[in-house]
C-alpha cells in the first residue's frame, strides 16, 4: 500500500495537460469546440479553394493550412497554460519583440506581397506577418498598463493611459509604414477597447475618438493612403463604378455567395469557385466560398461558430474577477468581433474591402498563429478564474 | 469593476447587433435575391459554344458527290472581345497575322461588319459571332495559336467541315453558294438564333439554298465552364449536333460535264455569243439531269469568305454575270423552236391536221408583207414539211385568221387568243417551279399584256413623241424611236396583225427560259403531262436512311390529243436527218440512236440573233430532252445545233473519241447508301 501524500506530487506535464483535473480540461470546452469547428471549416474551404491551382500541387495549400493548425493548436494550449500573472509579467518583452519584427519588416528584410510590404522570407517556403502577432503582444501590454487603477477609483492613472497610447500608437505607425489599413484599424479598435474597459472618464475617450478622427482625416489629406485604398473605398460606396476594376471583388463575391443560394451547390461544386472567379478566395475572402458551396445554412452556422466564439470571450471577460484578465479578454473579444464584422461584411457588400483574414477560418500561418494564441489567452484566463472559484 | 461590468454589457449587446446584422444580409443576399445571383453566376461562369452540324453532301444521281465537305482548321476571331481591349485588338491581330503569314490590316477588313460604305473584304453576319479569317491553316499555326491563348484572347481554331467541290465549275449556278447568316435574316427568322452558330453559313441561291433547313442539320450545343480568365475548364451540357441530311440530286454528272463542254464549245465557235444555257430533262419523270449555264465560275470561291474583287467580278457585266443561270432566269425570244406550240393552237383551233397549207415566200399581213426566212417560197405542203423545213408564212396566215376571227382591231369582248392560250397551256409565261430560286417567268404576250403595258408606259411614251430623243446621236434610230413613241402613245394598246403574226413563229415580244423551252418539250414528246421540274431527288440521312423523295408534281395537261402529239414528233424526227439541222447532225448514227428537234434563230433588235436547239432522244420512245441557247449565235442549225450533237455523242458514246457512252438511260432509281455512308455500286 502507498500511502496517500498530504503533499502534493509534482506530476509530469503530460498528466498535468491531459490528466483528472488537468488545464486542458479545465478549459472552456464550449470555446475549444467553436474553434475547433471553425478550423475543420476552414480546412475544407482551402482545399476547395485551391485544389484547381494549377501551380502548385492540388492538395499542397491544404496540407499547409493543416500544419499550421497544428502548430496554433499547440501554441494555444501552450499559452492556456501560462498563468495570467507570468503574461502580464511577459507583456512588455513581448511587446518589444513584436515592435522590433514590425520594424524589421519595413527594413529591405520585408518582403512585398498584394502590395504591402509586411512579410519576412524564413526560407523553405514559409513566411512570417508580423503585423498579425502585434495584435495579441498590444492587447498584453495596454492590459497590463490599465489594469492597475489609480488608488482609490477605479479608473487607469492618467500616465499609463499615456502610456498606453504612446505604445498603440508606435504599433499603428509602423504597420501603417507597410501600409496595411486593416490591421491598423484592428489595433485602434483593440486599443479603443482595453481603454473603455479600463474604465477611462468619458473625455479620454471622446478625446480619443477625436484624436482617431483627426488622424484619419490628416492619414486622408497628407495622401498617406494608396491610391488602390481610396479607390476601395470609392468604390464601396458606389459599386457601379468600376464593376471590371476595384468593384470586381465586391461583385463576384456577391454573386459568389448569392448564387449559393440556401443550401449551397456543395463542397468542390462551386462553380465560382472552382473557376476562381474572386480573388483571394483561399485567403481573405474565404467566405465566398463557404456561401456558394454551403449555401445559407452553412455560411449562417461559420457566422454562427464566430458569435459562439465572441459570447464565451465576452462570458470569460465579464466573470473574471482580475482586471488585467478581463481587459485581456475584452480586448480580444473586440479583435475578434472587429475583423470578423469586417471580412464578413465586405464579402456581402456592407462593408468596404479591407485586406484581413477570417479568424480560424482563413488561409495563412501568422494570422492562425495569432488567432490561437488569442485563444490561449481566453483559455488562460478561464483556467485561472475557475482555479480561483475551485 | 461595477463599470467596467457596464461597458462589457454594452460591448455585449454589439457583438449581438453585428452578428444579427451579418444574419439578416446573408439572408438577403443567399435566400431572397439568390436565384437572382445563380442567372449571373451562370451568365459569368458558363460559355454556349454552338457546336455546327456537319452539313448534307449534295450527291448527283449515281450517288457521286457534287458538294462535299472536307475538315479544315477555320481560324475565327471574336471581334466583340477585340473591341474590349485597350488597343482594340491591335496587338492580338499583329500577332495573329504573324503565325497565318498575313498582315494585321487584311484582319481588319475581313472582321469589320459590312455596311453602307463599307464593302468587302467585311463581314456580313452578327458581331457577336466569331468571325473566320483563314480557314486552310495547318495544324501547326493552329496549335501556335491555341498553345498560347494569352497571347491570342479571342482567337480560336477549330476542325471545321469547309465545303468542296470535287466538279470544279460543274453546275455552279445549280448548287448555288453559302454565305454568313446575316443578323437581318436572324430577326427575321424566329428561332433560328439558336440553330445558328457563329460561323454558320447559310444557303444562298440554287440548292443550297431551297434545301437549305435540310442541308444543315442541327447544331449541337456545348455548354463550358470558364474560369475568369475565360479558359476553358469542363463541360456542364452537351447536346450533340445533329449532321445534315445527305441530298440526292437526279442530276448526273457526265452528262452536266458534257453540257458545260458543250456550252464552252458553241460559245467559242460563235464569236459574237454573250451567254449560253443547256438543260437536259428525262422526259418521262421532268427531273433535271443536267443543267448548265455559261459563264460561269468556280464555287470554291465563296469559301473562307470572298474577296472584294472576285465578288466583284461575279456581279460584273463584263465578265458575263456568271451568277446568273440564263436557263432559268435568262429570257430569250424562243424563234421557230416554238412553231409546235403553233402547230398545236392551229389542230385544235380546226385546221387540220393532214391538210395541205401554201407556204408562199411572203404573206401580206394587212398591208405589210412578212417574209419566209430568206424570202423563199417553198410551195404547198403538209404541216409536217413545215416544221421540217421552217416554213414561216403558213403560220402567219393562221395567225392572221386568228386574229382576224377575234375581232382584228376591234376585239370582240372575249377572245380565243388560240395561240397564247396554247403555248400558256405548254407552260410558257410562268414559272415551272422548278426547286431552285430566282426562275422567270417569262412573257406570253396577248392584248391583254399589251393594254396593261401601254398604260404603264404611255406617259413616256406621248412626252418621247413630242420630245423626240435628242441624246440618241444616230438621225435616223432617233427618228424611228420618235415614231415609235408616238405610235405607242396614241395606239400602244392594239393588239395589232403584226404582233399575232410575230407571235406564231416565236418573235416579237415572246420571251422564255431554256428551261420552259425544254420541259414544253418533255411534254410534247412524252406523255402530254407538264410537270414541275425537280433537281432534288431524295433526302437521305448520312446512314442512308430516306427522309423523303421528291417527285416532280404534274401541274398540266396539253390540250391536244394523242394523234397531233404523234404527228409533231415525226415531224421533229426529221429535223436532224433532213432539215434545218441536217447540217449539224451530218454523220450522226441516226440508225443507232434518231434525234428529233427543232432549231431556232430568233432576232433580236441590234444584237446577233440568238439560237436555239430543242431536241429529244431516241426519237421513236423519248427518253432525253435536250435543249441548248446560245445568246447571239446566230443560226440555230449553226450554234445551237452542234453543241446539242456534241452533248448527245457523248452521251451515247458515239464521239471520235471514242469514249464510253456517259448515259444512254436515265437512272430509274436514286442510289442507295449504305449505312456506313458510302454509295451502293
Amino acid at each position: 500500500m502507498i500511502p496517500v501524500s498530504a503533499v502534493p506530487r509534482r506530476r509530469s506535464l503530460a498528466s498535468r495537460a491531459v490528466g483528472e483535473g488537468s488545464a486542458l480540461r479545465r478549459m472552456d470546452g464550449i470555446l475549444l469546440v467553436a474553434v475547433a469547428a471553425l478550423c475543420v471549416i476552414g480546412t475544407m474551404l482551402v482545399w476547395s479553394s485551391t485544389r484547381t491551382w494549377a501551380s502548385v500541387e492540388p492538395t499542397g495549400l491544404v496540407k499547409k493550412h493543416v500544419l499550421n493548425l497544428g502548430i496554433g493548436s499547440a501554441l494555444l494550449s501552450a499559452v492556456a497554460l501560462v498563468d495570467p500573472h507570468r503574461l502580464r509579467a511577459y507583456a512588455p518583452v513581448v511587446y518589444a519583440v513584436a515592435m522590433l519584427a514590425l520594424i524589421v519588416v519595413v527594413t529591405p528584410i520585408g518582403t512585398t506581397v498584394n502590395g504591402s510590404h509586411s512579410w519576412i522570407m524564413l526560407g523553405g517556403g514559409f513566411a512570417m506577418q508580423p503585423s498579425e502577432l502585434a495584435k495579441p503582444a498590444l492587447i498584453l501590454l495596454l492590459a497590463m498598463l490599465l489594469a492597475e487603477p489609480a488608488e482609490g477609483t477605479d479608473r487607469p492613472k492618467t500616465l499609463d493611459i499615456m502610456f498606453g497610447l504612446a505604445a498603440a500608437g508606435l504599433a499603428m505607425a509602423l504597420v501603417m509604414l507597410q501600409p496595411d489599413l486593416g490591421t491598423t484599424m484592428v489595433l485602434s479598435v483593440i486599443t479603443g477597447g482595453v481603454l473603455i474597459f479600463s474604465g477611462v472618464r468619458k473625455r479620454w475617450i471622446g478625446l480619443v475618438l477625436a484624436a482617431a478622427v483627426i488622424g484619419a482625416g490628416l492619414v486622408w489629406s497628407l495622401g498617406l493612403l494608396q491610391p488602390y485604398q481610396v479607390a476601395r473605398f470609392t468604390a464601396f460606396l458606389n459599386p457601379a463604378s468600376d464593376p471590371r476594376g476595384v468593384g470586381y471583388n465586391s461583385t463576384q463575391a456577391l454573386i459568389a455567395i448569392g448564387s449559393g443560394e440556401v443550401y449551397g451547390k456543395g463542397l468542390f461544386h462551386g462553380g465560382q469557385t472552382t473557376g476562381r472567379f474572386v480573388p483571394e478566395q483561399h485567403t481573405d475572402f474565404i467566405f465566398t466560398v463557404a456561401g456558394e458551396e454551403f449555401g445559407f445554412l452553412g455560411a449562417a452556422t461559420v457566422i454562427a461558430l464566430l458569435g459562439v466564439v465572441l459570447l464565451r470571450g465576452l462570458r470569460i471577460a465579464r466573470a473574471c474577477e482580475d482586471r488585467f484578465g478581463a481587459l485581456v479578454a475584452g480586448g480580444v473579444v473586440c479583435w475578434f468581433a472587429f475583423q470578423m464584422f469586417i471580412n464578413v461584411g465586405m464579402t456581402i457588400g456592407i462593408m468596404p474591402i479591407t485586406g484581413l483574414p477570417l479568424p480560424f477560418v482563413s488561409y495563412g500561418g501568422t494570422a492562425t498563429f495569432a488567432n490561437m494564441i488569442g485563444i490561449g489567452f481566453l483559455q488562460a484566463i478561464h483556467i485561472r478564474e475557475r482555479s480561483y472559484m475551485g | 469593476m461595477s463599470r467596467m461590468r457596464t461597458r462589457f454589457v454594452v460591448l455585449h449587446v454589439m457583438v449581438l447587433s453585428l452578428l444579427a446584422v451579418l444574419a439578416v444580409r446573408l439572408w438577403q443576399v443567399q435566400v431572397v435575391r439568390g436565384p437572382e445571383f445563380v442567372a449571373v453566376a451562370t451568365e459569368t461562369r458558363t460559355r454556349d459554344v454552338v457546336v455546327p452540324a456537319i452539313r448534307g453532301q449534295i450527291l448527283d444521281s449515281a450517288g457521286r458527290p457534287l458538294v462535299r465537305n472536307r475538315s479544315g482548321l477555320v481560324v475565327s476571331i471574336d471581334r466583340t472581345r477585340l473591341e474590349r481591349m485597350r488597343d482594340k485588338g491591335a496587338g492580338v491581330l499583329a500577332r495573329l497575322a504573324a503565325v497565318l503569314g498575313s498582315t494585321p490590316e487584311t484582319l481588319r477588313e475581313r472582321i469589320r461588319a459590312c455596311g453602307p460604305g463599307v464593302t468587302r473584304p467585311c463581314w456580313t453576319g452578327s458581331p457577336y459571332q466569331p468571325i473566320p479569317v483563314d480557314d486552310a491553316v495547318t495544324t501547326r499555326e493552329a496549335l501556335q495559336i491555341l498553345e498560347r491563348q494569352e497571347d491570342f484572347p479571342g482567337v480560336t481554331a477549330e476542325v471545321q467541315a469547309v465545303r468542296e467541290y470535287p466538279g470544279r465549275s460543274h453546275a455552279a449556278q445549280v448548287l448555288g453558294y453559302l454565305q454568313p447568316v446575316t443578323e437581318h435574316e436572324l430577326e427575321k427568322r424566329k428561332g433560328l438564333k439558336t440553330s445558328y452558330s457563329g460561323v454558320d453559313l447559310v444557303g444562298r441561291d440554287g440548292l443550297e439554298s431551297v434545301y437549305d433547313q435540310a442541308l444543315r442539320g442541327k447544331p449541337g450545343l456545348r455548354r463550358v465552364q470558364v474560369d475568369r480568365m475565360g479558359k476553358v475548364i469542363g463541360i456542364e451540357q452537351q447536346v450533340a449536333p445533329v449532321p445534315g441530311d445527305t441530298l440526292i440530286t437526279s442530276i448526273d454528272a457526265g452528262v452536266q460535264g458534257l453540257v458545260e463542254k458543250a456550252l464552252a464549245g458553241a460559245m467559242k465557235r460563235a464569236p459574237q455569243a454573250d451567254g449560253a444555257a443547256g438543260v437536259v430533262l428525262d422526259v418521262r419523270t421532268g427531273r433535271v439531269i443536267a443543267m448548265g449555264s455559261m459563264p460561269t465560275y468556280d464555287p470554291s470561291v465563296w469559301t473562307g469568305g470572298i474577296s472584294e474583287n472576285e465578288y466583284q467580278r461575279l456581279l460584273s457585266d463584263k465578265s458575263g454575270r456568271p451568277l446568273v443561270s440564263r436557263a432559268i432566269k435568262g429570257t430569250f425570244a424562243p424563234g421557230s423552236t416554238f412553231k409546235v406550240t403553233s402547230v398545236s393552237a392551229m389542230v385544235k383551233d380546226g385546221y387540220p391536221l393532214k391538210g395541205i397549207y401554201d407556204c408562199p415566200g411572203a404573206f401580206m399581213v394587212g398591208s405589210r408583207p412578212f417574209h419566209n426566212f430568206r424570202g423563199i417560197g417553198l410551195g404547198p405542203m403538209n404541216l409536217h414539211t413545215a416544221l421540217v423545213k421552217s416554213c414561216d408564212t403558213i403560220f402567219y396566215r393562221a395567225a392572221y385568221e386568228m386574229w382576224l376571227r377575234d375581232g382584228g382591231m376591234k376585239p370582240k369582248a372575249k377572245t380565243k387568243d388560240p395561240m397564247a392560250a396554247m403555248s400558256r397551256a405548254y407552260g410558257f409565261g410562268k414559272v415551272t417551279g422548278i426547286d431552285i430560286p430566282g426562275e422567270s417567268p417569262g412573257r406570253i404576250p396577248d392584248r391583254y399584256w399589251k393594254k396593261n403595258l401601254w398604260a404603264a408606259t404611255r406617259a413616256t411614251n406621248c412626252i418621247r413623241a413630242k420630245s423626240g430623243y435628242p441624246e440618241v446621236k444616230d438621225a435616223s434610230r432617233a427618228a424611228f424611236l420618235k415614231r415609235l413613241a408616238y405610235e405607242n402613245c396614241l395606239e400602244g394598246f392594239q393588239w395589232r396583225a403584226g404582233d399575232a403574226a410575230n407571235f406564231s413563229i416565236g418573235q416579237g415580244d415572246v420571251l422564255v427560259t431554256p428551261l420552259q423551252l425544254a420541259n414544253a418539250y418533255a411534254a410534247l414528246v412524252g406523255d402530254g403531262k407538264v410537270r414541275s421540274p425537280r433537281i432534288a431527288w431524295a433526302l437521305v440521312r448520312p446512314d442512308g436512311t430516306r427522309v423523303k423523295e421528291i417527285k416532280p408534281p404534274v401541274i398540266g395537261k396539253l390540250s391536244i390529243n394523242e394523234e397531233t402529239r404523234a404527228y409533231i414528233k415525226n415531224a421533229l424526227s426529221q429535223v436532224a436527218s433532213d432539215g434545218t439541222a441536217a447540217g449539224a447532225f451530218g454523220g450522226f448514227p441516226m440508225n443507232l440512236v434518231r434525234i428529233g428537234g427543232k432549231t431556232g434563230t430568233a432576232e433580236v433588235y441590234g444584237k446577233t440573233d440568238t439560237s436555239w436547239f430543242a431536241s429529244f432522244a431516241p426519237a421513236e420512245k423519248p427518253r432525253f430532252v435536250v435543249v441548248v441557247m446560245v445568246s447571239q449565235g446566230g443560226m440555230g442549225g449553226s450554234a445551237a445545233a452542234p453543241a446539242v450533237r456534241e452533248i448527245y455523242e457523248g452521251m451515247y458514246g458515239f464521239g471520235k473519241d471514242h469514249a464510253p457512252p456517259v448515259l444512254t438511260e436515265p437512272a430509274k432509281n436514286p442510289p442507295v447508301i449504305k449505312p456506313d455512308g458510302t454509295v451502293k455500286r
